[in-house]
């Protein structure tokens, strides 16, 4: 391995030399003028979120990005606030649950489709992908229907259960499944390995960037879902941290500065979650490009 | 006993019959290679010994056993891929072990295996790497190791030379076989390459469309032909067709002279003539063929000539310092027991 890096080392210097000593041509300067304001609009609604956090709520509607008296006095009162800490368990738990499920079943789904050949895998494959087509809002009657004759209102199962797998991820998986080669596959099978083995140990850490791509999206997705979870549940101690976060706003008067706190708390396992795994996506991609 | 039979083997995809009664015996220890021209069914025939692929009708046994339902892994043997099918997410070390890892042995017991191998192999300071550190001629290595590790009655090769260059080929094709000769394995090893079959193998296989052609050693093949498309599949250049007729015992070639040919053929038939360029020469006496030399391709010790004749080109061998004129014309000999005799309609040999 150390033999490795050192080897590497040199070529890297040396791109970035080539880059430092490039003239900036007027193509890049409007190219890279496009991308700084494309950056801003998408970071304003951060800075805004965090800026409204420090205010007073009399402050509030200035459309001033700093606070004029910035204090820490939101944060107190909403990490204080008993509530706060359950609807963040339950975010954090059924995030990580669903991601977990839809990494295992969607690619196990995925892996079946692409690599086994059975009568049928094309119309359950059209099957799965057709529910792709259906909006959520339209599900949410049925999932609801189902959830009350279950019994599953106003529990963790019942606000998990409609993601705990996922077309898209199906999808993807398989797709990413078709870069592995079936000789992988075969040779893994003469040596002895039955077919969950060959799943585990030799499709799955081919696919890992896809896996980490899939986990970010659907840790994200479950971690910000809204109407689902606000409609199944009832209580306020089965509340996901969206949900929760709205109730501050149930009042009369919206205490903004509260949501935006909470709001801002909330990111943070977000950007945990990204951080972790955007280093296995960026490392699988150079390791695509090694292979020879 | 680690023999091989082949019995009626019948594979079909579909309504397409790929593979017409493949009948083959193969000794304890025996290194066959199976060669022919692309899509004849060399693969197939391949991953139906190893189980990859259920087979439509037929036996096979692996050492006097019937493997028919039996799963690859517990057909006792091994398979080398064309493109090495080595895991990129693993080291050399536990790539070659990969094929232990259901075996019931100790850790110690098992890292032992690996270390032999690597060592005969020549891969000892390889072991902690992964596949992208390694170049295509270690990789490859790394595949037959990981072959070798579980001691399997019979090794299959699918063209497992074919992504290398030239002269490495040439190297792994020398290593394969004397790995061969100590370990002593029986080997099926399958190629589009005749120069390999030809240098490799104990025994050809040579298969056209789903059906043998042929099975003899290399001289056998060489020598003699089973039919037209043997004879033109093995040697390089490939043999000469001319057409011809036999009135008697002799051959009468149009536009060269008549040949006294000791055969068993009687009466006035047609038939096709192999020649190969290496027994077709220049001559100051009578022809067999004549025409004008069209193109030159000196090789040092020899030149090969084409020489355009009443029935097309043909190649044949001349001294490499005194090739004869471009656009000259020449007499081509050949000596009578070099040369081949052809049923015209099916191409089968006829002496
Ligand atoms: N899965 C399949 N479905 C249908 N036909 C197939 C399948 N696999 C192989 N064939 C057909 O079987 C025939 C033999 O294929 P095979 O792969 O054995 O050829 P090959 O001799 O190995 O050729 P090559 O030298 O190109 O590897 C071909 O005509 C091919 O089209
Ligand atoms: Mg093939």
């Amino acid at each position: 391995m150390v033999a490795a890096d050192e080897n590497q080392a040199p070529p890297n210097k040396r791109f970035s030399n080539r880059v430092a000593k490039r003239r900036v041509s007027m193509g890049q300067y409007i190219r890279w003028s496009v991308l700084f304001l494309g950056g801003i609009l998408m970071v304003m609604p951060i800075i805004y979120m965090l800026s409204t956090s420090l205010k007073w709520p009399h402050e509030i509607y200035d459309v001033s990005l700093i606070p004029k008296e910035p204090h820490l006095e939101n944060y107190v009162y909403v990490l204080e606030d008993g509530r706060f800490y359950g609807w963040f368990t339950n975010s954090l738990i059924i995030a990580l649950i669903t991601t977990l499920s839809n990494v295992l079943f969607d690619s196990l789904v995925g892996y079946t489709l692409c690599k086994f050949r059975f009568p049928g895998r094309y119309i359950v494959f059209i099957a799965i992908l057709s529910t792709l087509m259906i909006p959520t809002e339209m599900l949410v009657i049925p999932w609801y229907l189902m959830s009350q004759s279950f019994g599953w209102l106003d529990t963790h199962w019942g606000i998990m259960f409609p993601g705990l797998m996922t077309a898209f991820g199906t999808f993807l998986m398989k797709q990413f499944f078709e870069t592995v080669p079936d000789d992988f596959i075969e040779a893994a099978r003469i040596d002895g390995l039955n077919e969950l083995q060959i799943w585990w140990t030799v499709a799955m850490p081919l696919v890992k960037p896809a896996l980490a791509a899939l986990a970010i999206f659907v840790f994200l997705g479950n971690w910000t879902a809204f109407i689902w979870p606000l409609i199944v549940t009832n209580s306020w101690d089965m509340y996901t941290l969206p949900v929760g976060l709205s109730t501050f706003a149930d009042e009369a008067d919206v205490a903004w500065e509260l949501v935006m706190t909470g709001a801002a708390i909330s990111t943070i396992p977000t950007l945990v979650v990204f951080l972790i795994f955007q280093r296995f996506i960026i490392r699988g991609v150079v390791m695509a490009g090694l292979k020879g | 006993m680690s023999n091989l039979k082949l019995g009626e083997l019948v594979k079909t995809y579909g309504q397409t019959e790929v593979l017409h009664s493949i009948d083959l015996g193969i000794q304890d220890g025996e290194f066959v290679v199976l060669v022919g021209p692309s899509g004849c069914g060399k693969s197939t025939t391949l991953r139906l010994i190893a189980g990859l692929e259920e087979i439509t009708s037929g036996t096979i046994e692996i050492g006097g056993r019937v493997v028919n339902n039996l799963e690859p892994k517990d057909r006792d043997i091994a398979m080398v891929f064309q493109n090495y099918a080595i895991y990129p997410h693993m080291t050399v070390r536990k790539n070659i072990g990969f094929g232990l890892r259901s075996a019931r042995m100790s850790r110690a017991d098992k890292n032992k295996r690996i270390d032999e191998i690597a060592d005969i192999l020549g891969m000892t300071d390889l072991l902690e790497r992964r596949p992208n550190q390694l170049s295509g001629g270690q990789r490859q290595r790394v595949a037959i190791g990981r072959a070798m590790v579980r001691d399997p009655a019979v090794f299959l090769f699918d063209e497992p030379l074919s992504n290398l260059d030239a002269q490495l080929r040439t190297q792994m094709r020398l290593e394969i076989k004397k790995l061969h000769q100590r370990v002593g394995a029986t080997i099926v090893f399958v190629t589009h390459d005749q120069v390999e079959a030809m240098t490799m193998a104990d025994r050809i296989v040579i298969m056209k469309d789903g059906y043998i052609q042929q099975v003899g050693t290399p001289s056998e093949v060489y020598h003699s032909p089973a039919n037209t498309f043997v004879a033109s599949f093995i040697g390089s250049p490939a043999m000469n067709m001319i057409p011809a007729t036999i009135v008697d015992g002799q051959i009468h070639i149009e536009g060269g002279s008549i040949i006294e040919l000791k055969t068993s053929i009687s009466g006035e038939r047609k038939v096709t003539l192999g020649i190969r360029p290496e027994d077709l020469e220049p001559t100051d006496g009578p022809a067999l063929i004549r025409g004008s030399v069209n193109v030159r391709e000196p090789l040092g010790h020899e030149t090969l000539i084409h020489v355009g004749t009443v029935h097309g080109d043909i190649i044949a061998k001349a001294d490499g310092r005194t090739p004869p004129e471009l656009g000259g014309c020449v007499n081509l000999r050949a000596q009578a027991q070099n040369i081949h005799i052809f049923d015209p309609e099916n191409g089968a040999a006829l002496r």
